[in-house]
Formats: structure tokens, C-alpha cells, sequence
């Protein structure tokens, strides 16, 4: 295809992603550099019969001119990506000095807002990415196990956790597992503890939230790998069985080797999933005791005085910086695959 | 994987059909559970005093008279104003489709048709915008739309989940474009076809299978997104699924908690029937960038 045949081509849709995906991604860099503005404060002079007192106060008509005037804030530099509640560079720095253990320091550094978030959004991707790959594999050999006719209910069984939005998805369970519902009150019963529930601890509330990413995820590791057993050939498993093979020698030998680069996909999507964690986070009500890193942007555009666009970016920025360097290995191979081909 | 040479043992074969039925209720019961529930009172589908209540509906039956009550459906439509969301959710899905399909069958059957190394490039860099988390472009929306005063308005959030579903759209309507014969369309330019021409007659025409699939696509993430049209929107214009987190910001009231349930059932509905009406073309399209590579 002629190049000017492919630009008017792709021009629409060229347009559409550079102007809102690439431009809001250069406009959260700008912004990350810029922090609200302080409120202006005047002191006024109250005098009564018994002297006169200065008190300060804020400047409302000031302020919100100021505000109007330059709507981005004061430029911050780097100030908003080292403060408390981002990297935390001095913060980090005198708990290294005051703290006599190692462990007492990661556990000073964990308790501050970004590292906290960091932390659960790991946990959250090294938790539910294996699980799904696994679970999702088993459910699909044991669905290739059965008689075709009643596949297809079956399948459409299997998706649904899948095909709910998140917010959906945990809502459902949450109602479940709550202190007052099915799920949550025979635990209650069960472990003869009237105070248990999923808000009273971290731990519970961090497994819940990991539980739920496996069930909303692996019906897609699911579907992807059904699809990729249904053109594994029959030639070799044939060969393999009559060579005595066991099932689990087929299945580590023959199958897997065959759908590996179907694996590396679903890795991939589901790394890049869940690192935005966020909805089940709102869904489950855990802003407790979990937070993502998702979920302190929300939490900054939501906030009720003003809006923390620097704050908000900032963490945006860390944020994309993460996809990129899990997204590195992946490009650099795709890289030197297409060196290769040409 | 039905070989005439593999025996299964009996054992296995329960096993098998055990573990499938286990899964498949932890998939469903969720859903078959809130479907029930949603037509108790909250005293019983929450209740703090015997679970069993929402089986028996103890006070279901005390409050209305009925086991079965539809309130909670018909408060959340009318009082909790649900209508409007769900006309919303209607008006940008609709929009959100039709526009992604027509941008991204053009983009994708130029990036299938090129030999440039450029078309690599793009399809990287949609992989890329692809990984992004919807809330850091969130984030870079809200300030410019402020400043523009162009937030909160429905046609913003259209173009903006145009834009966001694009990656995506491209990717599976490339896959689907590289099986579609290119001498298909080189022997209409030979018999004088403009390359939209064959575009819209040659190919458009054998390519619904694969239009079909990114529309249900792009349909599930218009209809199911949350963190865009939570932000992007005020009250007046929310959806579906933002407004469904709205009634339990206030769950002290006692008939909201009740609206999210009724809103969660009317939503997840008319999802599970397209899906079942179209299973294979999702299935399709989730397997054809990984299978084909």
C-alpha cells in the first residue's frame, strides 16, 4: 500500500490516540511538575478596649484569584515526586538513621502512602498472575476432557466472571462475603468469632482481594489456552501414548512446549491487568487496608477540597514508568525478533 | 482431545467432572445468589441475625407480604433515578461501537495491507497505550477538560473511550485482516479499484465475522467502564456503573444498599444474554491474537 494511501487511512484513528492517549500522557508529565497553590493568608488586626490581638487568616478572594490566574498551580519540580507522599526521600532517609533493624526500616518504609500502595500492587501482580495461568490451564484441560455437546454451556459458565466489569465482579462477592452475608456469616458461625470480618484484618482483606483477581481473571487465561489445546496435533500425543507415555509426561512434553508462546501472552495481558488494580479495591471497600497505586491517583482526583492534579500525576507518571519496565524484557525480544526476520 | 488411544480410568474421569462442577459453581453462584437476593429486603439478603433468612425470607415476607418483592427494582429505576443512567449507558455504547469500528477497520486494514516498517512501529506503540492504566490518562484528561469546559459532558467521554479502545480494536481487526487473501483485493485495484473501493466492496463484505467480535469488544468496555466515566462525568450524565458505586457511598440509607443490588442485577443482564447470544465470536476474538500470534 502506497504511503498516502496508508496516512489517510490511518489518520483517523492515528488522530484519536495521539491526541488522547500520547497528549494526556505529556500532559501528566507537565502537571506532575506543578503543585497547587498555597492558600494566601493576611494578618488582621483585631483591637477591642483591652489592646490589640494580629490573628492570620486565609485570603479567600486572594486565593481564589491566584487559583484563577494560573490554574496549574506553582511550578514544583521534582518537589512533588520526593515528598511525603510520593518517594519520601528525606522521610526514607532519617528512618535509615533512626531505625535499628533492617526489618523495623522496611516496616517504617512500607507504612508511607506511595511504598504502601507499591507493596499491595506487587503482591497483587506476583499473586494473581501464576494462579490464573494455572488455574486457567487446569480448567481448560479438564473442559477438553469432556463430551463436546455439553461444552458449550459449560464455556459460557466458565466466562462469566470474566465478562462483569470489576467494580461488578467484586461488588457480587463482597455482598457474599461480608459479615452479613452467606459466605461471611457461617464463617462467623464456624470459627465461633461474632468480630471476624473481612474489614477487621489486613491480612484477610489483602487475601480476599487476591482471591477475587483470580477468579475475575482466569477465565481469560482460560478461554486463550482452550483455544491454543484445540491445535496442539494429534500425531505426536498419538505416538507418545503408545510409547507408554504417562499423562503427565504428554501434558509437560508435548502440550505445554506447543502452546508456550500463548503462555508468555497471557503472562503478559495479565501482568499488565493487574498492575492496575484498582475497582475491587472501591468494590470491596478495603481503602483501609489496601491501597494500589490506581487507587491513589483515584483517590487524589476525588479528593473533596481540591483536586491534587500534581499529586495525582506524579504518581501517573511512577505508575507508567512501572508498565514500562515490565513491558521491557517483552519489547526488547520483539525487538530483536523483527531484527532477525528482516 | 478425544484419541481413540487414551483410555481414561474411571477415577479420573470423576475427578474430572468433580473439579468442573466445583469451579463452576465458585463461577455462577455469585451471580444466581445476587439474582435471588435482589428480590428480598435488605433484612434479609444482609442479615445480621441468621443468614438463612435470605433463603426463607423471614422478613421479606413480614415487611411485604410476599416471598419475592420487586422494590428495590422499582425504587433504584424511578427514585434512584437508574433510567437515566442506563439511557446514558445506552447513548455512549452505541456511539462508542460504531465509532471504534469505523476508525479502526480503516486503520487496521491499512496497517495489514503495509509492508512498511512503520506499521510495526504502530502496532507496538498500540501495545504500549494498551498497557496504560485508564486512570493515568485520567489523570491528564481532567485538568485540560476543566480548563476547556468540556467536562462532564457525554460526548467528551465518548471520544475519550474511542480513543482508549482504539489499541485494542486495532490489534484484533489486524489479526483478523492478515486472514483475509491480500490477492483479494489486489486483483480489484488491478481491475481499477480505488484502495477504498476495495476496501468497502471486496473486503468490508467478507469481514463481518471478525467486525462482529471487535464491536462486542468494544461494546463490553464501553458498557463496563467505570474509572473514565466516574471521573469524566458528573451526576446529571453518569452511567451504569458509576452510579451503581454511587448508591453505596451512602448505605447508611436503607434502601440504597438494596438500589446497588437491583442496579448490579440490571446491569450484569443484558450483558450475560449478548454474551450467550454471541459466545463463539468472544471466544474468537480473545484467542485470535494469541493463537495466530
Amino acid at each position: 500500500m502506497p504511503n498516502k494511501t496508508f496516512f489517510w487511512f490511518f489518520l483517523p484513528t492515528g488522530l484519536a490516540m495521539i491526541l488522547f492517549i500520547g497528549l494526556p500522557i505529556i500532559s501528566t508529565g507537565i502537571q506532575s511538575f506543578y503543585a497547587q497553590h498555597d492558600q494566601v493568608v493576611k494578618e488582621v488586626k483585631k483591637c477591642d478596649p483591652f489592646g490589640c490581638t494580629v490573628s492570620i487568616v486565609v485570603d479567600q478572594e486572594a486565593t481564589s484569584i491566584l487559583r484563577d490566574e494560573k490554574p496549574l498551580g506553582k511550578f514544583n519540580g521534582f518537589g512533588t515526586y520526593i515528598d511525603r507522599n510520593h518517594l519520601a526521600i528525606e522521610q526514607i532517609s532519617d528512618f535509615w538513621k533512626e531505625t535499628d533493624s533492617f526489618g523495623e526500616f522496611i516496616n517504617q518504609v512500607t507504612n508511607l502512602p506511595f511504598y504502601k500502595a507499591l507493596l499491595f500492587t506487587l503482591t497483587y501482580c506476583l499473586f494473581v498472575t501464576p494462579n490464573v495461568l494455572l488455574l486457567g490451564f487446569i480448567i481448560a484441560l479438564s473442559l477438553n476432557a469432556i463430551s463436546r455437546k455439553i461444552r458449550g454451556p459449560l464455556i459460557f459458565g466458565t466466562i462469566l466472571p470474566m465478562i462483569v466489569t470489576p467494580l461488578v465482579g467484586s461488588l457480587v462477592l463482597f455482598w457474599m462475603i461480608d459479615a452479613e452475608g452467606i459466605i461471611g456469616a457461617n464463617l462467623q458461625l464456624m470459627m465461633e468469632d461474632p468480630y471476624l470480618s473481612l474489614k477487621s484484618s489486613r491480612t484477610l482483606t489483602w487475601i480476599t482481594i487476591i482471591i477475587y483477581g483470580i477468579w475475575h481473571h482466569s477465565p481469560f487465561a482460560f478461554v486463550v489456552f482452550y483455544a491454543a489445546l484445540q491445535t496442539v496435533p494429534q500425531e505426536p500425543v498419538e505416538a507418545a501414548i503408545i510409547d507408554g507415555a504417562s499423562r503427565y509426561q504428554r501434558i509437560r512434553h508435548i502440550v505445554l512446549p506447543h502452546i508456550y508462546p500463548v503462555v508468555t501472552f497471557v503472562a503478559l495481558i495479565s501482568l499488565m491487568d493487574n498492575f492496575r488494580v484498582f475497582e475491587p479495591i472501591i468494590g470491596f471497600s478495603a481503602e483501609g487496608s489496601a491501597q494500589s497505586l490506581s487507587w491513589l491517583i483515584y483517590d487524589n482526583l476525588v479528593n473533596e477540597e481540591v483536586i491534587l492534579f500534581g499529586s495525582a500525576a506524579a504518581t501517573s507518571m511512577m505508575t507508567i514508568i512501572g508498565i514500562a519496565i515490565l513491558l521491557a524484557p517483552v519489547l526488547i525480544r520483539t525487538w530483536k525478533e523483527f531484527r532477525t526476520a528482516r | 482431545m478425544e484419541y481413540g488411544l487414551d483410555k481414561r480410568s474411571n477415577a479420573l474421569k470423576t475427578f474430572n467432572t468433580t473439579f468442573i462442577i466445583i469451579w463452576l459453581l465458585i463461577a455462577c453462584f455469585p451471580f444466581i445468589w445476587t439474582f435471588w437476593g435482589s428480590f428480598k429486603v435488605r433484612a434479609d439478603f444482609f442479615s445480621r441475625a441468621d443468614w438463612w433468612y435470605a433463603i426463607s425470607a423471614f422478613n421479606t415476607l413480614l415487611e411485604t407480604g410476599g416471598q419475592f418483592t420487586s422494590k428495590a427494582y422499582s425504587e433504584a429505576w424511578t427514585e434512584g433515578e437508574f433510567w437515566k443512567a442506563s439511557r446514558n449507558t445506552i447513548i455512549v455504547t452505541v456511539f462508542v461501537v460504531s465509532i471504534s469500528l469505523f476508525l479502526g477497520t480503516l486503520g487496521a486494514y491499512a496497517l495489514s495491507r503495509s509492508t512498511e516498517r512503520y506499521a510495526f512501529w504502530i502496532l507496538i506503540a498500540a501495545l504500549i497505550f494498551r498497557a496504560m492504566p485508564h486512570i493515568t490518562l485520567v489523570s491528564g484528561y481532567l485538568f485540560p477538560f476543566f480548563e476547556l469546559q468540556i467536562w462532564g459532558i457525554l460526548p467528551t467521554t465518548i471520544v475519550v473511550l474511542v480513543a482508549i479502545n482504539q489499541p485494542f480494536t486495532l490489534w484484533l481487526l489486524y489479526s483478523f485482516f492478515k486472514t483475509v487473501p491480500k490477492e483479494l483485493d489486489e486483483s480489484a485495484l488491478i481491475d481499477g479499484c480505488s484502495y477504498f473501493q476495495a476496501f468497502r466492496y471486496i473486503i468490508m463484505p467478507v469481514m463481518w465475522p471478525g467486525v462482529i467480535t471487535a464491536g462486542l469488544f468494544s461494546l463490553m468496555l464501553a458498557y463496563n467502564d467505570f474509572t473514565v466515566t466516574a471521573l469524566l462525568l458528573n451526576q446529571e450524565n453518569h452511567t451504569m456503573v458509576p452510579k451503581i458505586q454511587s448508591y453505596l457511598g451512602t448505605n447508611q440509607h436503607e434502601g440504597n444498599l438494596m438500589w446497588a443490588v437491583s442496579a448490579v442485577v440490571s446491569a450484569t443482564a443484558p450483558l450475560f444474554m449478548l454474551v450467550m447470544f454471541f459466545q463463539r465470536q468472544v471466544i474468537s476474538g480473545l484467542t485470535t491474537g494469541a493463537v495466530k500470534g
